[in-house]
């Protein structure tokens, strides 16, 4: 059950996902973009997790906009801006109906579509949000529904996003934000919240 | 002496260009006030959103155009432009020419729809 503390210990674990992929995500980011995508996510979560262990957050709602706030300060590339959206939309409909995963995962989902203008299929994080929101709404998320969702990017050429000012070139690498996001819902999901 | 009442933004993933970009603008627009934002927090290479957010307030304008580098810095100035009372207009412009045409626009007292128009011709993102 998604609570103030399984959201915060989500976050958390996600936090510890990307400092230890932190040079795996910089290095995927070397091949078709700018190379800082490690770095600024890793920089982006030391600052929420500082602001999530002062304390204090008694809902959903409150876990999930500290934590935006902290990435959109502190992050610098487009993934600031893009999680930042995201989790001020998932704390707003967290505010409607904390317990509705599902539906808080996809007003994430159209944050990120509000800001970024990406759809599905331009080899961004989209690919990873609207299957994992698919899933979610039938309760059928796993591991692998994640991972195909990432390894699906590997193929696709770029059309949003710095990756696409290389247009075929960017065919045959992961899309870095597509994996950070797979860390977030593997992260979701071994926290147990969609348990029961 | 007193300002245009419309002013200019730069926001560059480059301290030194936004500094740059504004430094050549002065130079045909010294009656418009031209703030700007470069690089991260810390002076790094990306877009901040505080960095933003302080240019913005500081333009002596309400009425702003902001011209950007690139995609993550466009973000970052939506994001500070809906937390913003201002007028800002967000041009998807080349930078350093469009920039630079409308500095000596607004400087000459030209129309807004006739600086919207030029600016129109230099759309590229």
């Amino acid at each position: 059950m998604l609570t103030a503390e399984t959201a915060a210990a989500w976050l958390h674990a996600f936090a510890e996902k990307i400092n230890e992929n932190k040079a795996y995500l910089s290095e995927l980011d070397s091949a078709i973009g700018d190379g800082d995508h490690g770095s600024n996510l890793a920089r982006g979560v030391q600052a929420m997790e500082e602001k999530l262990q002062a304390g204090g957050l008694e809902t959903v709602q409150d876990v999930l906009k500290t934590a935006a706030m902290a990435l959109i300060g502190k992050v610098g590339g487009a993934s600031g801006p893009l999680y930042g959206s995201a989790l001020i939309a998932m704390a707003k409909q967290a505010g409607e109906d904390e317990k509705d995963v599902a539906s808080i995962v996809k007003a994430g989902l159209d944050g990120i579509q509000k800001r970024g203008k990406a759809e599905k299929g331009e080899k961004t994080m989209v690919d990873v949000w609207v299957p994992v929101c698919e899933a979610l709404k039938s309760g059928a998320l796993t591991k692998e529904v994640i991972q195909n969702a990432v390894d699906g990017t590997k193929e696709m050429k770029a059309t949003k996003g710095r990756a696409s000012y290389l247009g075929e070139r960017s065919v045959g690498h992961l899309d870095p934000g597509a994996v950070s996001s797979g860390y977030l819902f593997e992260a979701l999901l071994e926290g147990g919240i969609l348990d029961e | 002496m007193s300002k245009k009442a419309v002013g200019i933004l730069i926001v560059s993933h480059i301290p030194e260009i936004a500094e740059g970009v504004a430094e050549l603008l002065k130079e045909a627009a010294k009656d418009v006030s031209i703030t700007y934002a470069g690089g991260t927090d810390d002076g790094g290479v990306g877009t901040s959103f505080e960095k933003i957010n302080t240019a913005i307030a500081k333009n002596e304008a309400d009425d702003v155009f902001a011209f950007y580098d690139l995609g993550s810095a466009k973000m970052n100035l939506e994001m500070a432009m809906e937390m913003s009372d201002k007028y800002i207009r967000l041009m998807d412009t080349a930078l350093v020419e469009s920039a630079y045409t409308a500095a000596a626009l607004i400087q000459a007292d030209a129309e807004l729809d006739n600086i919207l128009k030029q600016l129109e011709q230099l759309k590229v993102k």
